[in-house]
């Protein structure tokens, strides 16, 4: 697998020269980023060059990266000095900045190319735009239609040249974006029956955020790159 | 003359046929469909984000409920990507039991699948045949998990545990006799492998009762043959997999193409259909159960002779046995880090797919090195081919709307999430 990964990974370079850059995997997977205004481009390359023939859309989403790499527990000082047990829940400050940082919205794509068996993922971040925008595969794999339409409901994302961009899994009038980093878990509304208005409503979620287990991140030296013996099965 | 206009017709959420809770706004022209939009989610729980407010071995159980018909091969696709993040080789038994049981799940959902499809037109006693063997299906997943659905039993290192030596047994009611339970236990005496070996050696004849219901049947031919035609190449770019690609004769299975666990080692074929309708989908699917019979045949014969760990050794991954927990400092520590904050998982991300009956299956994990995936993304074969309802309904009879729900073997679990 590896092997045949470098040649194609090669050959993608030697193809597409500055517009793909190449994301180091440590477990034997093909990674690229792609900025949005070449996505149409290469993704019409991928998929009807004989080099690569990537026929198949097998899936779209959307990444947030707000909190990426942020812990709840600072275990590195927490030595010297302890730690308390419980984590304090910072109030979710909606993000409604004029500009998102440029590394903050991805969308995700993985293709799958039955003629080759090969798999392949692009990685399109998509700017400081405030919404996020990029342009739509729809017309290059038909199966982007719904997965788009998904990303743009739970991410915000809105992807030009798409038929019909609605909500897909949220409810009928359903307001914000649920998959966000800056979305609380609980949600902002709640649903109950009015016995005044006879029937049922929304009103502000009454229900507190707990967090039970918090988010550590631990300096694991059997992962270290340095450490890692590389013949292993990636 | 009259003036004729096309109107529209609200389907579902709450129709028997609607298998869960799909809408569909159908635009009508008289009784042939012109346009359909499925509208879903209904049934969303933000699973994904769920997972990612929790330690890796929390959302197993998550992964059940997805699609609840497949239960264990959506837990299959989790663990599987955790372990190519951590890096974890699996112990050759937990590869086999794990094959087995994805066999044994994809007879469970075919068996679903055929009968809620039979059902849906007009089919009433495939149904009952189909539920008769699910039961007993479900008693292997009740003697490996305890529960018959929602096992939570696949665990990133291995499997929970060993397959047992006795079988659950019935007792006595006041609805069934002594002399009942007593037939209904005797497959039940021995292990869970004994068990398995008999429903196999019965089963391809179960497999033929269908078929001569069904497969020549006149009926279901005409409401089956040419319903929902797609070409191979409308295939691929709708994003099919699993049933619904090979129905359209693409020989493409991830068993065969990119084996996972002990795939390589089983003998086994992959039908494909001809004509890409209904009919070939229905064929394509009972095909695939008698083969997935061979590979559970082949692997109870390998499960009987090799004996062996089912878990990983690894206790920074895998919690010790309660007994060693018990005796020993270095495993209590162990034990108490898992349960109260779970492992970290190296930086990175990973895509792990497997041959779920309905498709392809997989689970896309973002790790920052946190003991929580930072983003899980669950590709669901569902939502692929329900996205491509309206294409293959268009044209077609309101009746046959119901056919082709039928034919995309559609649960809610899966495509809402």
């Amino acid at each position: 697998m590896a092997n045949t990964n470098e040649t194609i990974a090669a050959r993608l370079e030697e193809r597409f020269t500055s517009k793909l850059e190449r994301v180091p995997s440590s477990c034997g997977e093909l990674t690229f980023i792609v900025k949005p205004q070449d996505l149409l481009e290469v993704a019409v390359a991928l998929r009807d060059e004989d080099d690569f023939s990537f026929e198949q859309l097998i899936d779209v989403c959307g990444v947030d990266y707000l909190e990426f790499g942020q812990d709840e527990w600072t275990t590195h000082s927490a030595t010297d000095t302890g730690f308390s047990r419980g984590v304090e829940r910072q109030p979710v400050i909606l993000d409604e900045a004029d500009e998102f940082s440029a590394e903050r919205f991805a969308v995700v794509y993985h293709l799958l190319s039955l003629q080759h068996n090969r798999r392949l993922r692009l990685r399109v971040y998509t700017g400081k735009n405030n919404p996020p925008i990029i342009p739509s595969v729809n017309d290059v794999w038909n199966s982007a239609n719904w997965f788009e339409r998904e990303a743009f409901d739970l991410y915000g994302v809105l992807f030009d040249g798409h038929p019909d961009l609605r909500r897909i899994l949220t409810d009928y009038g359903f307001i914000g974006h649920p998959f966000r980093k800056d979305f609380p878990i609980s949600g902002n509304v709640e649903v109950h029956y009015d016995a005044e208005k006879g029937r049922v409503a929304y009103k502000a979620v009454s229900i507190e955020a707990r967090t039970l287990v918090p988010k550590v991140i631990r300096d694991d030296n059997r992962y270290s790159v340095d450490l890692k013996d590389t013949t292993d099965n990636g | 003359m009259a003036e004729i206009q096309n109107f529209t017709m609200n389907f579902g959420p709450q129709h028997p046929a609607a298998h869960g809770v799909l809408r569909l706004v159908l635009e009508m022209d008289g009784e042939v469909i012109q346009k359909a939009d499925p509208h879903v989610g209904l049934l969303h729980r933000a699973t994904e984000k769920l997972a990612e407010t929790k330690p890796y071995n929390q959302s197993v159980g998550y992964m059940d409920r997805l699609d609840y018909v497949s239960m264990m091969c959506n837990e299959h696709g989790y663990v599987l990507a955790i372990e190519k993040l951590l890096g974890v080789s699996v112990p050759l038994r937990a590869q086999y039991i794990r094959v087995m049981f994805d066999e044994i799940t994809r007879v469970l959902n075919h068996l679903m699948w055929l009968g809620a499809h039979g059902l849906d037109i007009g089919a009433m006693t495939m149904f009952l045949y189909c539920f008769r063997e699910r039961e007993d299906l479900m008693d292997c997943y009740e003697a490996v998990s305890g529960t018959r659905m929602h096992a939570t039993y696949y665990r990133p290192g291995g499997v929970y545990r060993d397959l047992p030596d006795s079988m659950p047994k019935y007792q006595t009611s006041k609805w069934r006799s002594e002399k009942e339970i007593s037939k209904l236990n005797r497959i039940r005496e021995g292990s869970l492998l004994d068990f398995i070996e008999a429903f196999t050696d019965k089963f391809p004849g179960c497999v033929d009762q269908y078929e001569t219901l069904l497969t020549d049947n006149r009926i279901w031919k005409q409401r089956t043959v040419n319903i929902a035609v797609v070409s191979p190449e409308r295939a691929m770019q709708l994003g099919f997999t699993g049933p619904m690609l090979r129905g359209s004769g693409i020989e493409w299975d991830l068993r065969k193409k990119q084996p996972y666990e002990v795939y390589s080692q089983m003998d086994f074929d992959i039908p494909v259909g001809v004509n890409g309708d209904c009919y070939d989908r229905y064929l394509v699917r009972v095909e695939e159960m008698r083969q997935s019979n061979r590979i559970i045949q082949q692997c109870v014969a390998w499960l009987r002779e090799n004996a062996g760990p089912v878990m990983v050794d690894d206790h920074k991954v895998v919690a010790p046995t309660r007994l060693e927990m018990k005796d020993d400092m270095e495993s209590l520590i162990h034990h108490f880090k898992l349960f109260t904050e779970g492992y970290c998982v190296p930086e990175g991300e990973a895509y792990a797919a497997i041959e779920h009956p309905k498709g392809e299956f997989g689970v896309y994990l973002i790790s920052d090195g946190a003991n929580k995936p930072y983003r899980v993304k669950i590709r669901a074969p569902g939502f692929a081919h329900l996205s491509a309802m309206s294409e293959m309904v268009e044209g077609h009879m309101l009746s046959d709307v119901v056919a082709v729900i039928g034919t995309q073997d559609i649960v809610f679990g899966e495509v809402d999430r």
